[in-house]
């Protein structure tokens, strides 16, 4: 969904950061991506490089940390893993899920100069 | 996206106008440049990078003097945080005054439009209700709902494929919402999207037509696992077709457990009754809670 988006939201913490912490160009951005949150990593790597055109973040690095998807099982009462939406519980079967993690879309830290 | 203030560039309207004027005279020329190798700058970046890394322990750990070194800066900081503080100050403002504001979205041509235009003529002198509408272009839809007498603001997005909660913000200034009201903003018809903006509003409610897929939302499961009810729209034509309504519920709730379901269709007016009831008690339920 929407990666350019994204991709422009990174942008502007990178350089509300960059007017904060003083820095002037990045040399690497690490991102925390959950394997729920919807996000096509290709397209966003796509989408990083050509919105970081003629930024502090022009040919910055692009690390993605993706993050398992979690959820809570009801009949279970204990995390499971999921890997998309509609899973079913791995133990039981069951859709009375509720996801508790890997809806992240996080910038995790910047390597800067 | 300008960083002033999060707009596109000029792109967004509101009925027509720019919302306001400050310059965006940033580099983000991203629209025109699609073409270059970004493969290639990947690779060779690759290379540099290693010999920055091979000064001591990697990054910021290195205190050699004279060296130049990278810093790490620690971020933690969502993506779409900016979206998300509009969103928060939108969801003040509806709190405060008393307005159930519900983000309206679906594929389109599911009935959106028709839908909210019939709600708000039946809801007429029970509820007052205004209407924020999305749409990449054209006022169309916005002057479908003023002929109903609802005040109503239309946003065209340009290029962009959803509501953010920056341009819901400046359609507020225009729309100027009375007290304990409906706030009815119809995203873009777009079952993909706009799933991750938060606009401040209360709800996010999917239409679904029967005229779909009854798989639609294992398709599309971002946007009904976001949203908490699901209006299934148009079943003044289930005779003619072949949907199966109970397996698009259960679909509907592989997704979403706790997801609401109720079946309309704004023609006929079947299990509208329904539908306001369940407004009334969530504008009731918002008296209660303030």
């Amino acid at each position: 969904m929407h990666e350019l988006s994204i991709c422009e939201g990174i942008i502007q913490v990178i350089e509300e950061q960059a007017v904060q912490q003083d820095f002037q160009s990045v040399e690497k951005v690490r991102l925390e991506i959950g394997k729920l949150a919807g996000v096509e990593l290709d397209a966003l790597r796509f989408g990083f490089d050509v919105v970081t055109k003629n930024t502090v973040a022009e040919n910055a690095e692009l690390e993605i940390i993706e993050l398992d998807g979690t959820a809570w099982c009801m009949p279970c009462e204990k995390t499971v893993h999921v890997s998309q939406l509609f899973d079913a519980c791995p133990n039981c079967g069951s859709h009375q899920l509720q996801v508790t993690g890997g809806n992240e879309m996080r910038i995790k830290d910047l390597e800067v100069n | 996206m300008c960083n002033v203030c999060g707009c596109g560039h000029g792109e967004t309207k509101i009925d027509g106008k720019v919302p306001h004027d400050h310059t965006h005279d940033h580099h983000h020329d991203h629209a025109h440049d699609h073409s270059h190798d970004h493969d290639h700058s990947h690779e060779h970046h690759h290379h540099q990078h290693g010999d920055h890394h091979d000064y001591g322990q990697g990054p910021a750990h290195a205190h050699a003097p004279g060296m130049s070194q990278t810093r790490m800066v620690q971020i933690e900081q969502d993506i779409l945080s900016k979206n998300d503080a509009y969103a928060d100050e939108n969801r003040t403002a509806f709190e405060g005054r008393g307005i159930l504001a519900l983000n309206f979205v679906s594929s389109p041509g599911s009935g959106k439009t028709t839908l909210l235009a019939r709600s708000i003529t039946d809801l007429q002198g029970d509820v007052p209700v205004t209407v924020i509408e999305g749409d990449q272009q054209t006022a169309n839809d916005a002057e479908r709902i003023r002929a109903t007498g609802a005040k109503a603001v239309q946003v065209n997005t340009g290029k962009g494929c959803h509501l953010d909660a920056h341009m819901v913000g400046h359609a507020l200034e225009t729309l100027q919402p009375e007290n304990d009201s409906l706030l009815f903003i119809e995203n873009v018809g777009n079952l993909v999207c706009p799933a991750g903006f938060d606009l401040g509003e209360k709800l996010k409610v999917v239409i679904l037509s029967v005229t779909e897929g009854e798989d639609k939302p294992l398709k599309y499961p971002d946007m009904f696992h976001a949203a908490g009810l699901m209006l299934l729209n148009k079943v003044d034509l289930l005779p003619y077709l072949n949907f199966d309504v109970d397996l698009c519920i259960e679909n509907a709730r592989r997704v979403n457990p706790n997801i609401q379901v109720l079946q309309v269709s704004a023609t006929s007016g079947e299990g509208l009754d329904a539908w306001y009831a369940w407004l009334k008690s969530q504008v009731a339920n918002l008296g209660a809670a303030a």
